[in-house]
């Protein structure tokens, strides 16, 4: 979706702001530019849509090369939203919600419609806000606005500048987790910019670490806690890593997606032969949906003869975007070492089991000490 | 409201002052001068004012806008500074160079005025457009928003109190200066007040210098209204005001 092939920005004054940045960031994606400030992460960002040009390399979007676009072309169709600040204080909330509509020439009933709808989106309600103006506004609902802005156009594409930036933690954790369900809904190629670690693993399905100006590591969450790739990383993630990764890691990273299964009506010899193949103490029954209904353990194998008869239905399950902690203090809890997780109507995903959080976290503890 | 109060007791001052000394008949050996005389004088007053804001406000706001853009900053420093030394002449000086440049007349003194008159809003003008947040430009190109587009529908908008301030105390400094305008060739009420000078009789000074400063305070009146509505209300909000 968006490619950068070895980009690099030299300013007159001659600083490396960015310094041969290679990355892509596939469709509906949420890659977040990492760093600490004067990194090159803003800059990154800025040459995507044109902001800043670029001194060497190419850019390309859906394999076009920006530079072959009209820049005010390109722009209208990249969402970008920045800190509270770059609302236009003189409109209303609705008149800068539909500016790029405008721009692209949506006629007027539709554009209105459109405001309303995304107002309604980011959790506020259309008709009390539609007419207010931004100072009127607290700064987490200016955030929300500014998001909403940036989806006026509906882009497939959108570029944050730490857009929870200037607000208060408590709000801040609010706005990150309300809008990583738009972000399901809306289904968006997202470039976010943070200087925030937490922020960069909740929201991140990949990485991008930055320092002086080059690209350190490109990866998922769980890499770069758990595999990092030098010191640096090391340092700039934290000793608190195995902490953080309980706390911000999503149970979709260290899931298996496609785990053997039963079903319900299978003979016992069988489901155990499949158990012994695979190497598990245990498989996840599901229906002919695909529907979870429990487990069938491998110490339960003698008390009958098909699986039903010895299912085990009083498991707990998550979804995918649950945190490990909460997956783990689910295990915890029921006594049961794997965890089966399940989308919105208990369709299986994938199952998690207790190796697989400790296997992640030990890399990291086995790492330190070879050191 | 207690400024507003204290400005229509000084105009009701001025007024009956004005009143009063153009009822008397003669001030020692002098006529005062007549009602028609008073009117007229103020009525050309009034022109010669309003002719050199309109040129001088159609002259600096185009050269803020254009000294403002992304190319031009450069061309920033040398203008602003310009307009700066210009401000720290006195407008005498400044009158009185015309009537060698351009003859004695009218238009002597409305090119001086315009001059003279053009620097608080080319100052205000470029202050107003400049020092908007450089975040809302930005996020006005990030959507895609032309040059034209930012600056007709962010800059001009955002800056227009602050460049209606600059026309505001600029009108208000030149209804003063154009009592100078006589001295090049020029009408208005200059033309009583030196005559009082010359005559060293201050009541007659102040039957031209009286109607001037009403003058004034009325016209800042009602610029800072138009000021006021011109002003987005989102911005309005922000000050306090509304």
């Amino acid at each position: 979706m968006i490619r950068l092939d070895q980009v690099t920005k030299i300013y007159p004054d001659g600083t490396e702001a960015v310094n041969e940045v290679s990355l892509e960031v596939g469709e509906g994606e949420l890659c977040v530019l990492l760093g600490p400030s004067g990194c090159g992460k803003t800059t990154t960002m800025k040459v995507i849509n044109r902001i800043i040009p670029i001194t060497k390399g190419k850019i390309y979007i859906d394999g076009t090369d920006t530079t072959k676009i009209d820049e005010d072309e390109l722009r209208r169709n990249i969402g970008y939203a920045i800190q509270e600040i770059g609302l236009f204080p003189h409109m209303t909330v609705g008149q800068n919600i539909q500016v790029v509509p405008a721009l692209k020439g949506w006629p007027k009933d539709k554009r209105s419609e459109r405001a309303e709808e995304l107002l309604e989106l980011v959790g506020m309600n259309s008709a009390e806000f539609m007419n207010k103006y931004p100072s009127e506004l607290s700064g987490g609902q200016r955030q929300r606005v500014g998001v909403a802005r940036a989806l006026g156009a509906d882009p497939p594409i959108l570029l944050m500048d730490e857009p929870f930036g200037a607000i208060d933690p408590i709000t801040r954790v609010r706005l990150q987790d309300e809008f990583l369900k738009i972000e399901q809904e809306i289904k968006k190629t997202i470039i976010f910019v943070t200087h925030d670690i937490y922020e960069a693993i909740k929201m991140g399905d990949k990485i991008a670490l930055m320092n002086e100006g080059r690209l350190v590591q490109y990866d998922t969450p769980s890499n770069l806690l758990f595999k990092p790739k030098n010191e640096f990383v090391e340092q700039f993630v934290g000793a608190d890593r195995a902490l953080k990764g309980l706390q911000l890691i999503r149970v979709k990273e260290l899931m298996t997606g496609t785990p053997p299964l039963a079903k319900a009506d299978e003979r016992v010899v069988t489901v155990q032969a499949r158990m012994e193949r695979e190497g598990v103490d245990c498989l996840a029954v599901v229906d002919n949906e695909g529907k979870f209904l429990g487990w069938v353990d491998r110490v339960n194998v003698g008390k009958g003869e098909t699986v039903r008869d010895i299912i085990n239905r009083s498991v707990a399950t998550a979804t995918a975007n649950a945190v490990l902690s909460e997956a783990l203090s689910l295990m915890l809890s029921s006594g049961f070492k794997t965890l089966a997780i399940v989308d919105g109507i208990n369709k299986l995903e994938g199952v998690l089991s207790f190796d697989a959080i400790q296997l992640a976290l030990s890399e990291v503890a086995q790492r330190r000490g070879s050191e | 409201m207690r400024r507003q109060v204290v400005l229509i007791t000084i105009l009701a001052i001025l007024i009956g002052l004005t009143v009063w000394i153009t009822s008397l008949d003669k001030i020692g050996i002098y006529d005062v001068f007549s009602w028609s005389d008073l009117l007229s004088d103020a009525r050309a007053h009034l022109k010669m004012v309003l002719i050199a804001e309109v040129i001088a406000t159609s002259i600096a706001v185009p050269l803020a806008i254009l000294v403002t853009r992304p190319g031009l900053k450069r061309l920033a420093t040398p203008v602003i500074f310009g307009a700066n030394v210009g401000q720290t002449l006195p407008s005498l000086a400044v009158i009185a160079i015309m009537a060698p440049l351009l003859g004695f007349g009218l238009q002597s003194a409305i090119v001086a005025l315009c001059i003279y008159g053009l620097l608080p809003i080319l100052r205000n003008s470029y202050a107003g457009i400049n020092n908007i947040e450089p975040a809302i430009i930005e996020a006005g190109r990030g959507m895609g928003m032309t040059i034209g587009q930012i600056a007709r529908k962010i800059e001009l908008p955002l800056a227009l109190p602050v460049i209606m301030a600059g026309i505001r105390i600029s009108t208000v400094i030149t209804v003063g200066t154009a009592e100078l305008a006589v001295l090049v060739g020029g009408k208005g009420l200059g033309r009583i007040t030196f005559t009082g000078v010359l005559a060293r009789q201050p009541l007659l000074i102040l039957q031209g210098a009286a109607p001037t400063a009403a003058m004034a305070i009325i016209l800042g009146f009602i610029l800072e209204r138009i000021e006021k509505w011109m002003t987005p209300r989102g911005l309005q909000l922000k000050a306090g005001i509304s």
